[in-house]
């Protein structure tokens, strides 16, 4: 089934607007999503019909934005085929929910001695969390290396495993690369050595059918801004069994069951994980996105995705001196990501005149400093895609970067000095 | 918007990007001073001679965008020559355009005046202010090192 693109943008009202007087061709989806009217929609109700605070109240407002933030946990968990909604923690982003386990369970469970294994194409956010807990426990940390195909250099993964491998934390697709990577095959070799997995969801969720008992996560985090949903909610997924031994995160409210002066006992999985009053409105919000994205469908989104994808590398890669990065056009396990650099051009030239012609797109490191070390480069442009983008838009994306080389590249400009 | 760009991309900027002048290193510098925007990847390091209180030379290298470089290679130009203290309001004119001030008509900016354009687009302010952001901090530590 191919999508109704055209409707599915009459529900994004910041898409009919302009930038700079052209039409906004919006290609930073990774970065974040646009929201839909119902998502928009949905906060609007929360705080005109049933804003108050939650599993507190003994009031009829307070019982129904109790059931309507624990229906979204019930969605949640449903939408990533969690066995549970115990297993379904609210944070703020996915980051905050790799710092939660990284802290409750790797302070918890981590030595001195220890290795946790991560790979060079990691986000920040699912290296630094590490690092810190490393620096705390007095672990070490190892890395997967890539190919120059932007894919994880399996064939060294059963070396990198050893008896210290305590945990592997990975991404399940590269923000920079578009590379969707084999977390089956990584969670069975790990799972044979003992070793739990952590993976980062952030820029899978919102792209692929996910099911986190499938791919045998054992921990897994993403964030609803991504996905169509709000800013300032992320979730984190790990096994009861995982959450029960964990020690609380933060301390405060709602996570306790019984306060004494000088010690407490804690709430139940998940609430345990929950101190003081969450994002109730956003959370209820990210509510509508999950359904939204399951009324399109993940399955034919994705299948949007690599049409696009595919035909934004082939006119791409028509470009002079343009160099893309990551898995080759067409491999199943490039996600909708596409990197690239003009020759002599920093990135964020090119992202100034993108900008100039109504396109957005990122340039920067991408919070991927390693992986922009590794590729030899200081930077890329990126334009990623999303179930309302279009060929007409990839193809705006294809005459502003030539735009870009156009100005430039006038020869007039190469002066002598 | 692409009239809006020619004021941000002016041709005296294109051309120091193209062929920078005062582009190296400077063996024996008494200050060498470097610094990154974090955000973008730019790189710049300045070297500085010193001589009787003033610049005598000045060169940078790095990598980066467009008005990054092209600003390291004009400010470069027109530090040599300049009294410390000079480097100092020039420094200072420099932040003042980038803020919007008049410039004190007293400090000749030279082909810097160029960058007026940048501050119609923010995002980019920090491009331009890497080259006299990295030589104000040299020439503090190189004051303090004299004084001391």
């Amino acid at each position: 089934m191919t999508l109704d693109v055209k409707r599915i943008r009459r529900d994004f009202p910041i898409l009919s607007r302009t930038v700079h007087g052209r039409p906004l061709v919006y290609l930073d989806n990774a970065a974040t999503s646009q929201k839909p009217r119902q998502v928009i929609d949905a906060l609007t109700r929360y705080y005109t019909q049933f804003n108050a605070n939650i599993h507190r109240g003994i009031h009829t407002l307070a019982e129904e934005a109790t059931a309507a933030y624990e229906a979204v946990r019930e969605r949640t968990a449903q939408f990533i085929h969690a066995p549970s909604a115990r297993a379904i923690v609210f944070t703020r982003n996915a980051t905050e929910a790799i710092n939660l386990f990284a802290n409750a369970w790797g302070r918890k469970h981590l030595r001195s001695g220890d290795q946790i294994l991560l790979s060079e194409m990691e986000h920040h956010s699912n290296l630094v969390p590490w690092q810190l807990l490393a620096r705390a426990t007095g672990a070490s940390l190892a890395f997967l290396k890539i190919s120059d195909d932007g894919r994880l250099r399996l064939e060294e993964l059963d070396d990198l495993l050893t008896p210290r491998t305590k945990l592997v934390a990975i991404t399940h697709m590269s923000n920079v690369l578009g590379t969707i990577n084999p977390i089956e095959r990584i969670v069975e070799r790990a799972h044979a050595r003992g070793a739990l997995v952590v993976v980062d969801a952030a820029q899978s969720a919102p792209h692929l059918p996910l099911d986190v008992q499938r791919l045998g996560a054992d921990a897994l985090a993403f964030s609803s801004h991504k996905m169509l949903g709000p800013t300032g909610v992320g979730v984190l997924y790990a096994r009861e069994e995982l959450l029960e031994t964990m020690d609380p995160f933060l301390g405060g409210g709602e996570m306790i069951s019984d306060v004494q002066l000088t010690s407490s006992t804690w709430n139940d999985i998940p609430w345990k994980f929950e101190a003081g009053t969450p994002n109730i409105a956003d959370v209820i919000a990210f509510g509508e996105a999950l359904a939204y994205l399951e009324r399109i469908g993940l399955t034919d989104i994705r299948a949007h995705e690599r049409d696009l994808t595919a035909y934004a590398m082939k006119r791409l890669g028509e470009i002079e001196d343009l160099a893309l990065y990551g898995p080759p056009n067409g491999a199943a396990d490039r996600g909708g990501v596409v990197s690239f650099n003009l020759a002599g051009l920093h990135p964020h030239d090119v992202g100034t005149v993108l900008d100039a012609e109504g396109v957005a797109i990122r340039a920067g490191h991408h919070c991927a400093k390693p992986l922009m070390r590794r590729l030899g480069v200081v930077a890329t442009a990126r334009a990623s895609f999303y179930l309302y983008n279009t060929k007409e838009e990839v193809d705006g994306l294809v005459e502003a970067v030539r735009a870009a080389q156009a100005f430039f590249g006038k020869p007039a400009r190469v002066t002598s000095r | 918007m692409i009239e809006q760009l020619d004021e941000l991309y002016r041709e005296v900027i294109l051309d120091h990007f193209k062929n920078p002048s005062h582009s190296g290193d400077l063996p024996g510098a008494h200050i060498k001073a470097e610094g990154t925007n974090p955000l973008c990847g730019d790189e710049v390091t300045f070297y500085l001679t010193i001589d009787d209180g003033r610049v005598a030379q000045a060169r940078f290298q790095g990598k980066g965008c467009v008005i990054s470089q092209a600003a390291s290679s004009m400010f470069a130009g027109q530090l040599e020559g300049k009294t410390l203290n000079d480097a100092t309001r020039l420094i200072d004119a420099m932040k003042g355009l980038m803020q919007g001030r008049d410039p004190d008509p007293s400090v000749d900016l030279g082909d810097l005046e160029a960058l007026a354009g940048v501050r119609k687009f923010p995002v980019r302010v920090k491009c331009a202010a890497l080259s006299w952001n990295v030589v104000e901090q040299g020439l503090q530590d190189y004051r303090a090192g004299h004084r001391s």
